[in-house]
């Protein structure tokens, strides 16, 4: 039983151990690509988050409905300015939740998903002959005289276009005003009766502005008023500093730990650690193929299930000393050790995941995203320290890497 | 061995002084709530070039809402330790869309090297902060609520109130230091502060399952040796522990501390070391012996009606 080491199960250790290290490798190096790797929230990524709120007015009331619409519209507008992977939810009753990574022109973006555009083509007499609703088209155009402004020419539909002959007939001479969320843009005079149920609206706007106009009326008039309740901008390179800078100092402090763990534990220490770095591309990998994002918030969850992720393989190790200490062979002692830590583990991890999985259900935003990447550490943790940390110990303890208890520090 | 049981009496009034400390610095001065409690907007600019504070006063003059906004420099580094650009933070109230254009427009003009990618600009609403804190808040006690009932069925009723008690004790002391020193806190010590709370339910537990472990066999008269006896079965764990989690958490505040200088990032990384210290020190010298008080006063209630 004391002989030396026996090089076929070490030599099984040993490739297994590489492989875990070399799948940890594997799992950094896919997690940390900024494109196809884990998902990073705003506040790591960079970008635009907006949480706006349906208002009531009169006439408009606010109910799921006119929240989908309007969620349908603000995303026909977004996809209009190509920006890759946007977030457009409701959250809660009466709220959309909008996020858009790597954004181009910040101020249009803004311009543009909040705005109601509301067009409403007025009589003389204040009715309101026609609205945005009967538009099929409408483009940005400019002329090649400098003198003239760019206008919008727009093109109603069967509909539109009977409203509009209607009044340009009933108002021949007289002035038909153009409102666009109830603000005067232009007040034409009528020339003639206009019967294919085209128009241009002229106003004091340059190229840019009359195509962000297009933009609004083709997409759309939100079927409510949206108010900004909060709004972040965040620039890409301020993220990514943070992000880099928490990268290296947790794999610093990781590496203190594995070295404290194999100073403090010897041979069970590298064991611990090997688990430790299993552990590890394990949340990574979860994080990465599950439909998760990583904020700010959740790497404390992170920090925090790495930090119960260390425990669990003291917990054990401790008991396993405990047993050596009462007497028991090295084989009984892991044995035994695994048995009384489980519980122990089991029940102060069961304790933590409730935590976890009663914020998700209440809170919403950082907290929730902290909650969703606890959750998946603990889970995470408990399989690698029942089982990996198990198995390696055992596979030591055959390959005669820790043999007694001096093996683990425990002087008997 | 080392006696805690016996010396219980002084952690407690060490502890309540901290916590009478912290309730007194809660209740006079409040805790110094960010604009992601109490709404407002933050400007954060990496500016490209030299600047002195008058050039920002002067941006800042046509604003004003800002008037009374708080106005600090930031100093990074990257990577290879070499200072990056230097930024303002600007902290002021809520302010509409078009405001906040127009101060990013005012110091675009006046700085041309703004770099915009490096720069950030928040806005919150009041309600906002108040139903943040409101969430949290009603999560926690329906957290509390969920965990009483697990430990009760797992151990029993007593030891679920010295758990809770010593999480209460632990979350009332890290706010209390941060209302003495007024450091502004944000979204992120929500989150540090949820971090202590499952801490100290992990740390806490693991004693516990020791102590039942401990007195299956023993008599009621003994139980006072068998909490001391688990706790100090328990003390390398403990050590060890935190000490490793103190590795990480040292290197981040370090890394966070020196090469970003954001004052959100380092709140939020002492708000954990806190935790971990007083997680630590909570578990081995007021939930265990706790538990053992709730014991005692149970065993002197049921001789009372007996007698």
């Amino acid at each position: 039983m004391k002989s030396a080491i026996k090089p076929g199960r070490f030599l099984i250790l040993l490739v297994l151990c590489l492989l875990i290290i070399a799948s940890g490798y594997w799992a950094f190096d896919s997690a940390a690509d900024r494109e196809e790797g884990i998902r990073r929230g705003l506040d790591i990524a960079g970008g635009l988050y907006v949480l706006m709120e349906a208002v009531e007015t009169e006439g408009r009331e606010v109910d799921e409905d006119t929240i989908d619409r309007a969620i349908t519209i603000i995303r026909s507008r977004v996809d209009e300015l190509g920006v890759a992977e946007p977030v457009i939810a409701p959250q809660g009753e009466n709220r959309i939740r909008i996020e858009l990574p790597e954004l181009e022109d910040v101020e249009q973006a803004r311009e543009i998903i909040g705005r109601t555009a509301m067009l409403e083509f007025v009589g003389p007499d204040g009715q309101v002959v026609v609205t945005g609703a009967n538009l099929v088209q409408a483009r940005a155009e400019r002329q090649m005289e400098v003198s003239v402004n760019p206008f919008v020419s727009i093109e109603f539909d069967r509909t539109g276009a009977e409203l509009f002959r209607e009044a340009t007939q009933e108002f021949i001479g007289q002035q038909i005003a153009i409102y666009l969320d109830d603000e005067k843009i232009s007040e034409p005079v009528v020339r003639a009766v206009i019967t294919d149920g085209r128009a241009i609206i002229e106003g004091d706007f340059d190229f840019e502005e009359a195509a962000d106009l297009a933009l609004l009326l083709r997409s759309g008039s939100l079927p409510v008023e949206l108010r900004e309740l909060e709004s972040r901008l965040i620039g890409p390179t301020l993220g990514q500093r943070t992000e880099e800078i928490a990268v290296y100092a947790a794999g610093v402090g990781l590496a203190l730990v594995l070295l404290f763990m194999i100073i403090y534990y010897r041979g069970a220490g590298v064991m611990a650690g090997v688990a430790l770095i299993f552990y590890l591309s394990l949340v990574l990998w979860a994080l990465n193929y599950l439909p998760t994002t990583l904020t700010l918030p959740g790497i404390a969850g992170l920090i925090l299930s790495i930090g119960m992720a260390v425990d669990a393989n003291v917990i054990i190790f401790e008991r396993i000393k405990d047993e050596l200490r009462s007497g028991r062979t090295m084989r009984s002692a892991i044995e035994g050790g695994f048995q009384r830590a489980f519980r122990a583990i089991l029940d102060a991890n069961i304790t933590t995941l409730i935590v976890t999985v009663v914020l998700f259900v209440i809170a919403s935003g950082p907290v929730r995203g902290f909650a969703v990447t606890l959750f998946i550490g603990i889970i995470c943790s408990m399989f690698t320290a029942i089982v990996l940390t198990r198995l390696l110990m055992r596979l030591a303890f055959k390959a005669g890497i820790i043999r007694s208890g001096a093996y683990m520090g425990v002087k008997v | 061995m080392i006696n805690f049981i016996d010396n219980r009496r002084k952690a407690y009034l060490f502890s309540l002084i901290l916590i009478a400390a912290g309730i007194i610095s809660l209740a006079v001065f409040g805790l110094n709530l960010g604009i992601d409690f109490t709404g407002g907007t933050v400007f954060q600019l990496t500016l490209g070039e030299d600047f002195s504070m008058e050039e920002v006063d002067k941006a800042l003059e046509p604003f004003e809402e800002l008037e009374g906004a708080v106005i600090q420099v930031v100093k990074g580094r990257d990577l290879t330790g070499a200072p990056t650009d230097e930024g303002v933070i600007i902290r002021g109230p809520y302010m509409g869309e078009d405001r906040r254009e127009a101060v990013m427009r005012e110091f675009q003009d006046r700085f041309p090297r703004m770099d915009l990618d490096d720069s950030r600009e928040e806005s919150v609403g009041a309600v906002i902060g108040a139903e943040l804190t409101r969430d949290a808040i009603l999560a926690l006690v329906i957290a509390i609520v969920a965990m009483i009932a697990y430990i009760t069925y797992r151990f029993e009723f007593k030891f679920a109130v010295a758990t809770i008690t010593a999480l209460l004790h632990n979350i009332v002391i890290v706010l209390g230091v941060f209302s003495i020193l007024q450091l502004e806190i944000n979204v992120p010590f929500v989150a540090a502060i949820l971090t202590v709370f499952g801490y100290s339910v992990n740390d806490t537990i693991v004693i516990m399952d020791r102590i039942r472990e401990n007195i299956k066999h023993r008599k009621k008269s003994e139980f006072a040796a068998s909490v001391n006896q688990s706790i100090n079965q328990n003390l390398m764990r403990s050590i060890n522990t935190s000490l490793t989690t103190l590795f990480v958490l040292i290197a981040l505040l370090f890394g966070f501390h020196y090469f970003i200088g954001s004052l959100d990032l380092i709140v939020f990384i002492v708000a954990l070391i806190l935790g971990v210290f007083v997680g630590t020190y909570s578990s081995i010298f007021i939930a265990s012996p706790l538990w053992l008080n709730l014991q005692d006063y149970n065993l002197k209630l049921t001789r009372r009606k007996t007698a």
